[in-house]
């Protein structure tokens, strides 16, 4: 039997065997290569927990009658998942790049409406009264929710002694503002300084507290360092963190949230289960922690018997 | 030798996303703080961007020359079916306890899961109709046109992201953005396509 031979290839159209495999290897290892990197870029993100709790405790920290007897979420929990957009959007960024802001020296502005204005330290406003421990439930807008042991100080010692005039009917806060160290100042994904506030009743409400603390330690900086805000009632993003100024207002004051989207979030944004953010439905909420978004959310998350009289007649539809 | 290697590389960048979520489930434990956000996040955005990337397909070919890309549209788009799927699956479960009136709840008062429903509604048909079979049983004509819905697909994933998001973010621009670059660069081709018939109608002056 005669097999035909095949024709020769000219010489200059055979690929060296070097260059083929070179450029197998050339793609196989850009495929994989990129496929790693993005593996590896993930990896990388999600494998970045809350930082280790520091040893230093705070001193004369007292319990409180107010807490809660709920199981706390655990340190790692609570400061490796954050919403703080002067990080970055993202939930971890906080915990990431929360280390750049400089909390030493900090000062805090108190103007407006009232008798002691000035520029005081975290020390100045606190000192004069006895730390707490205040476990309070925590209520995010997102329907997340966690329980937090504070360690603060009632919001309306410290009003007292700064000693609001008649006219001042609100009280409004500021977050720093220092691009700088604040990564996500640098993008506008809100309008910045950070601002909030509340009705003078809220404020001098005995529930509302100005933390500087949380598990007993000093607030690391994703949680709001040196000196944040706490209204366990309200959702999340009214209790504001890292405070530059305490302003006494006659009007109600702007607050960011109510800027970026009015529709969707009230100056007073009370924890409120009947009235359903327009993309999702408050009735329930997923405990941090936990898989299923099962927990029915409470009205005033919780706290209606000790808050709900000072929004008696108001429509809390209308007044969310 | 080039197209067996590219598919294969594809395949994998397909499968990647899923083993990295399965393997943070099962083996590290480790899907960060909110496990279930990550899951509905990740196989959410996945979906997107395989849809997206399966739409890049057409234009990529026919501005670059390379025909070969065509043998991996397909894949991508059933990929992107699985990941919305999947994604579906994890608020079904997670967000609404199999709760079938919890969803049509959802569908009726949101518009940012109604449009995410609309997205996947849109993908199950070409889904289903992505095999070599189906496109022989069809014809070729009748299959292009039923798998135009991936432009509305395209659409309404994008949105369902945009209003997922409370802020702009780089993300939403970066989708929205991707969106208008596809669907407008086929509306380009198409009037273009329709120019010279029309003004072969137009009567000579």
């Amino acid at each position: 039997m005669l097999i035909k031979k095949a024709g020769d290839i000219p010489a200059s159209e055979i690929t060296p065997e070097s260059v083929y495999n070179n450029r197998r290897h050339f793609l196989r290892a850009g495929a994989v290569g990129a496929v790693g990197a993005l593996a590896g870029g993930l990896w990388a993100r999600e494998s970045l927990g809350g930082t280790v709790m520091p040893q230093d405790e705070l001193p004369g920290v007292v319990k409180s009658p107010l807490s809660t007897d709920e199981d706390t979420n655990s340190w790692e929990q609570l400061t490796g998942y954050n919403n703080f957009y002067e990080f970055g959007t993202g939930k971890d960024d906080p915990a990431r790049y929360a280390h750049e802001m400089n909390t030493d020296p900090w000062s805090i502005k108190v103007d407006g409406n009232v008798g002691k204005k000035g520029d005081y330290s975290v020390d100045d406003l606190i000192k004069p009264s006895q730390l707490e421990e205040r476990i309070y439930r925590f209520r995010c807008v997102e329907a997340w929710s966690a329980v937090i042991p504070w360690v603060g100080v009632p919001l309306k010692d410290v009003l007292a002694r700064l000693q609001p005039d008649s006219d001042a009917n609100y009280v409004a806060f500021e977050t720093l503002h220092r691009p700088d160290e604040m990564r996500g100042q640098r993008g506008r994904a809100l309008r910045w300084p950070y601002v909030e506030g509340l009705r003078m009743d809220e404020a001098m409400h005995p529930l509302t507290l100005l933390a500087v603390g949380l598990y007993g330690r000093a607030l690391p900086n994703q949680n709001g360092a040196p000196i944040r805000l706490v209204v366990p009632w309200k959702y999340g993003y009214k209790s504001i963190k890292s405070i530059v100024r305490i302003k006494l207002t006659k009007d109600e004051p702007p607050t960011s949230w109510n800027i970026a989207n009015a529709r969707e979030y009230g100056f007073y944004s009370n924890v409120n289960p009947e009235v359903s953010h327009p993309r999702w439905s408050q009735e329930y909420e997923r405990p941090l922690g936990g898989f299923l978004k099962n927990k029915k959310t409470l009205m005033f998350n919780g706290y209606a018997d000790q808050v709900a009289s000072m929004y008696a007649g108001m429509d809390l539809a209308r007044f969310h | 030798m080039k197209i067996p290697l590219f598919r294969l590389a594809v395949l994998v960048a397909c499968i990647t996303p899923g083993a990295l979520l399965l393997y943070g489930a099962f083996v590290t434990g480790d899907l960060g703080i909110n496990p279930v956000e990550t899951l509905q996040h990740r196989t959410g955005a996945t979906s997107l961007q395989l849809l997206l990337a399966s739409l890049a397909i057409t234009p990529l070919r026919k501005i670059t020359g390379w025909s070969w890309l065509i043998k991996v549209r397909r894949m991508l788009g059933v990929w992107a079916f699985v990941y919305g799927f999947a994604h579906f699956m994890s608020y079904f479960a997670f967000d609404r306890l199999f709760s079938l009136a919890g969803v049509a709840e959802d569908v009726v008062l949101r518009r940012f899961v109604l449009s995410g429903m609309v997205s996947l509604l849109a993908m199950l048909p070409l889904a289903l109709t992505s095999t070599k079979g189906w496109i022989r049983r069809m014809g070729g004509k009748k299959w292009q046109r039923l798998h135009r819905l991936a432009y509305v697909a395209a659409v309404a994933g994008a949105l369902h992201f945009v209003w997922k998001k409370k802020v702009l973010t780089f993300e939403t621009i970066a989708y929205t953005m991707s969106v208008l670059l596809l669907l407008g660069y086929r509306l380009v081709e198409a009037t273009r396509k329709r120019r010279p018939s029309s003004t072969r109608q137009a009567p000579a002056a």
